[in-house]
């Protein structure tokens, strides 16, 4: 393949040969559907010590191609082309040869931590296992290198945390624990299948960080492949971008990020939401470029280039011929696309895609914030859920503090957007809204109304005024309602007659950007995105002032999230709704959130406007969580400094008195005795840092983690 | 651990005393042991039945909280009572025991193993030949009564005998063997075991197969099983090091409660081939009126059901780290 020698190899891997070499690989699985061509045709190489990013969306084939390198696929699969490790052809080895490279010559990260270890054998044994599957080490030489491994991989006290059980590790450990295992016998070839999609975003960096030193410890090469296109722009050298089961554009790094040829890359680089992504005070926020439809189905394939249906720029020839992977003229490393040699050249890059117009910022919006009715206030609000022992007299032996004491507001036309990490008690603030609850301590106060003096009537009031939208649009529709019937059931529920339902239905469709007809089509005959609209039109079946958003993008892939952000923009200005926005992803936040609230632990530790939360992150918790967000850029990830944490969020039953994040402040260590003192001593409160800015912290100081770009 | 055991220990007491009593409750008001001795030929007199029931602690007139107070006190003191043979409960009992373990110790061993194993082989040739056949002849020993095995079995074993005496069809050992060790003896009793045996293999191979082919279909596709591959494992040694091992986890209550309460649960097999243990006893001592063996079947099992929850608690506990309390 022309990719090797177009490559720029790093300085250390200039003369080696290449470990791992693959080319034109392919693979098809029988279905019933027909053959499934999950791969066809991919080629690449990696030298000792370089990482190569494989990136492409869920379908893409990147994950099946890197299961046919090691021979773990079913046997159903059909695997054809060449797979050569140091020269050594792999493809065609039986079992028990594979085995003896698998795990020695090739180490392999996966993406979910939590089921990737056997839950009955102890971590130690497990790396005990793989040592002693390939090296005649004795038990107790075997534990002493499981130990050492462990330590390298940063897991504290390894001695005794060596015969710990998967269950009694974090996410965030057992991944560590992965690592520690795929480096056990000095690979030549680390494959990383998603390393860290299931992490939180502290999490993630500790383990790249991890990776990087397990590199280093081995100087074997790593094949990383993930959707995130941040995660590569700073960890991998070359990048391979995969679609329809072939690449469609490799290259290093730089060449790719800054300077793409093949309009799916341009695409996926523009509908990314950046947390770097400046915005001119005033101006309307920039629109995602989306791109139109999904992905195809990898059974009977159209003719010509897969991506000509979903492309704004494809050509007759494009529907015809499947372009091969070859540098075009003028490019510096290979495309394929029929028109590569016009991008960048004749065609201007940005203009590839049509940028959406965002409507107009409405009356509501462009109000002062103060003069703005208040739709949803929390004062303190409460949820604390009792740990108890006993099957039948229940003892309480502690107390969850979930929720321990929040407060915001959210205004008539504006997006709160709510980030922190897994366990912070995100959820459980949202549940207790929806709850109205009446108990624990704290007011909820919805569009000007206390709810704690309310009955049964006005509460079923409020409701249809308070909508939600979850995360998994796969699990929130009921697979045996067609989508008429869903949209159909709130209404219902508040009363709407026959004939209101009706004209409804289509109404709401068409706002999402579904047909009428969809209506009598059941959830299973959509896409990820397309079931997302269903259910944001479902939450605006009522009319509502308050959509609730829960996570509503993190389960769809950055091209078909892109369309979803942006109609999530487009209707909050054209029906004034308000949005309480939970996500993890920064980024995401970044986009479309007015104002931001970062939550830690059962508390939020900063809130303000997100101009100002993003420019001068105050609280070091907010500081550490901005600087962990990769980027999809790689001069300024290279640039980057990173504050890593130390640890995992602590249990909210167990919370630390003082400051809750002292004991993995980052800041904390450079303080002197007093200082400590009280942040071990006194629990912060809000300090006002501007005129929309708080964040709780006894020394909140602003720090610039986030190189800003100018604006687009 | 020792005191979540202890606490789970107390509990399972209680239960057995609850189920105990109230078996006993039942068995006293609902028999009628006077009716055994009253269609007796010649008749007896009326005072000497009512004698014999004062004696046995059976007579129907005396109040059921008396007759209970007085079994229970014998059973603290550890005697069953009397048969309405008018023999001790505890020699029968012992006996019966003796019998139901000798019968159930080996099938339960091999019916177990040839479950597991015949499961999880099932399920990694998922939807080969090999699972189809098996799964077809689990649910037709399945759908089948227990007699109607230990019957065909008998007629297939008759005619495999062809006239000789190779393969025994009732009876526990051979009258001249009684109370005999040696290898004649045994020989003897192996010819006569094979076949309720058998038929309870056959049961419990067809019952737990189908538990561990679901258990084991779960663990194929997992993560793990992958991550051990990918360390180097070969497949069958990944597959019975890291799915089996796991697989094995949800059947194990399973394994122990059917093993333990089959004790008094193989009654068609003991009553089919002339084997004197528990089951045999439960359906007899209710033919009989016999108050007393009701009462012990029913502690018996209550007994059963402690050690088995006991069992399965330590077992699941020494199996799976997860439940294992610090």
């Amino acid at each position: 393949m022309t990719e090797t020698t177009a490559a720029q190899p790093t300085e250390a891997a200039d003369a080696a040969q290449p470990v791992l070499d693959v080319s034109d690989l392919t693979v098809s699985f029988p279905s019933e559907a027909g053959e499934v061509r999950a791969v066809r045709g991919v080629s690449y190489s990696v030298r000792p010590g370089e990482v190569l990013g494989i990136v492409g969306e869920s379908g893409s084939g990147k994950s099946v191609s890197s299961m046919a390198v090691l021979g773990l696929l079913p046997e159903s699969a059909e695997v054809t082309g060449s797979v050569k490790l140091a020269g050594r052809e792999l493809l065609g080895l039986g079992d028990a040869a594979m085995s003896g490279i698998r795990g020695k010559d090739i180490g392999m990260v996966f993406q979910d931590p939590l089921s990737a270890l056997t839950p009955v054998y102890s971590v130690g044994d497990q790396i005990v296992e793989a040592i002693q599957v390939h090296q005649s080490l004795d038990r107790a030489a075997a534990r002493k290198r499981a130990v050492e491994l462990l330590g390298v991989v940063g897991i504290p006290d390894p001695r005794r945390r060596v015969d710990a059980f998967p269950h009694e590790f974090s996410g965030g450990m057992r991944q560590r624990a992965m690592i520690a295992m795929a480096i056990a016998n000095d690979p030549k070839v680390i494959i990383a299948d998603e390393p860290t999609t299931a992490l939180d975003v502290t999490i993630q960096a500790q383990v790249l960080e991890v990776l990087r030193t397990a590199q280093e410890v081995t100087g074997a090469a790593i094949v990383m492949i993930t959707h995130d296109l941040g995660v590569i722009a700073g960890f991998a050298d070359r990048v391979q971008v995969m679609y329809a089961g072939r690449p469609v554009e490799a290259g290093p790094v730089d060449e790719v990020y800054y300077r793409p040829r093949m309009p799916y890359t341009i695409g996926l680089l523009g509908s990314i939401p950046r947390l770097d992504e400046a915005r001119a005070e005033g101006t309307a926020r920039r629109a995602l470029t989306p791109i139109d439809g999904n992905p195809p189905k990898m059974v009977d394939l159209a003719p010509g280039c897969p991506f000509a249906p979903r492309c704004p720029i494809a050509v007759d020839q494009c529907r015809t011929d499947e372009p091969e992977l070859e540098i075009a003229e003028g490019a510096g490393h290979p495309t394929s696309c029929h028109r590569a040699h016009e991008i960048g050249a004749g065609l201007d890059r940005d203009a590839v895609y049509p940028v959406p117009a965002l409507p107009e910022a409405g009356a509501i919006e462009r109000l002062p914030r103060s003069e703005r009715p208040t739709v949803l206030e929390l004062d303190g609000l409460v949820k604390h859920f009792p740990l108890t022992k006993g099957a039948i007299v229940k003892r309480k032996v502690g107390t969850v503090r979930a929720v321990d004491g929040i407060s915001f507001d959210i205004r008539e036309g504006e997006t709160l957007g709510l980030v922190g990490e897994s366990g912070c008690g995100k959820t459980t603030t949202l549940l207790e809204i929806l709850d109205l609850p009446s108990g624990q301590a704290g007011t909820v106060t919805v569009f000007g109304k206390d709810i704690r003096g309310l009955g049964r009537a006005d509460r079923k009031g409020l409701r249809r005024d308070m909508q939600i939208v979850f995360q998994d649009p796969m699990a929130a529709l009921d697979a045996r309602m067609p989508v008429g019937d869903i949209l159909a059931e709130p209404l219902r529920t508040h009363g709407w007659d026959k004939a209101r339902i009706a004209a409804r239905i289509p109404e709401l469709l068409d706002m999402v950007g579904l047909e009428a007809e969809h209506a009598d089509r059941y959830p299973q005959e959509f896409s990820g995105g397309q079931r997302q609209r269903i259910s944001i039109a479902r939450a605006l079946a009522l009319e509502p002032k308050l959509v609730i958003l829960d996570e509503p993008v993190s389960a769809l892939d950055v091209s078909i999230q892109a369309g979803v952000l942006n109609l999530l923009d487009e209707l909050k200005t054209r029906l004034g709704l308000s949005y309480l926005f939970v996500a993890h992803d920064l980024s995401v936040v970044r986009h479309i959130a007015d104002r931001i609230a970062v939550m830690y632990l059962g508390r939020i530790v900063e809130l303000g406007a997100a101009d100002a939360v993003f420019a001068a992150p105050s609280h070091p918790y907010t500081q550490a969580l901005l600087s962990a967000v990769p980027l999809p850029d790689p001069r300024k990830e290279r640039e980057r400094g990173r504050i890593l944490l130390s640890g995992d969020l602590p249990s909210p039953a167990d919370v630390p008195s003082g400051c809750r994040f002292a004991g993995r402040c980052p800041k904390y260590a450079g303080l002197g005795d007093g200082e400590q003192a009280r942040c071990r001593d006194e629990d912060p409160a809000a300090a006002v840092l501007g005129p929309d800015h708080t964040a709780a912290c006894h020394y909140a100081t602003a720090l610039d983690v986030v190189p800003a770009t100018a604006p687009h | 651990m020792g005191r979540y055991l202890l606490r789970r220990l107390a509990n399972y007491l209680v239960l057995v005393v609850v189920a105990a009593s109230l078996t006993y409750f039942l068995a006293g008001l609902s028999l009628n042991p006077r009716a055994k001795f009253e269609g007796r030929n010649p008749p007896l007199p009326e005072a000497s039945i009512t004698k014999t029931l004062d004696d046995y602690n059976m007579n129907p007139d005396t109040p059921i909280l008396s007759r209970f107070g007085h079994w229970a006190d014998g059973v603290v003191h550890g005697d069953l009572g009397k048969t309405i043979e008018g023999d001790d409960v505890n020699d029968d009992f012992g006996r019966r025991v003796g019998v139901s373990t000798r019968l159930l110790l080996i099938a339960a061993l091999i019916g177990s193993l040839g479950g597991v194993a015949l499961g999880a082989f099932g399920a990694i040739r998922q939807y080969r030949l090999f699972d189809r056949f098996t799964t077809l002849a689990s649910f037709f020993v399945l759908a089948m009564p227990v007699f109607v095995i230990g019957v065909a079995l008998k007629i297939g074993a008759t005619a495999l005998n062809d006239g000789s005496q190779t393969i025994k069809v009732l009876g526990e050992y051979d009258p001249q063997y009684a109370g005999q060790w040696n290898l004649d003896a045994l020989v003897n009793r192996a010819q006569h075991m094979l076949l309720p045996a058998l038929t309870l293999i056959i049961l419990q191979v067809a019952l737990y197969s189908r538990y561990q082919r679901s258990t084991m279909l779960d663990v194929l596709g997992s993560d793990f099983l992958r991550t051990a591959r990918a360390k180097g494992l070969r497949k069958g040694k990944a597959l019975v090091k890291h799915g089996l091992r796991t697989a094995i986890l949800p059947v194990v209550p399973l394994l122990v409660y059917n093993i333990v309460l089959l004790f008094t649960g193989a009654t068609f097999t003991e009553k089919t081939f002339g084997w004197h243990g528990m089951g045999e006893l439960l359906v007899d001592s209710i033919n009989k009126q016999d108050v007393n063996s009701v009462a012990t079947v029913g502690l018996f099992t209550a007994v059963l059901v402690l050690i088995a929850g006991l069992l399965s608690d330590l077992l699941y506990a020494a199996l799976d780290p997860r439940v294992r309390v610090r």
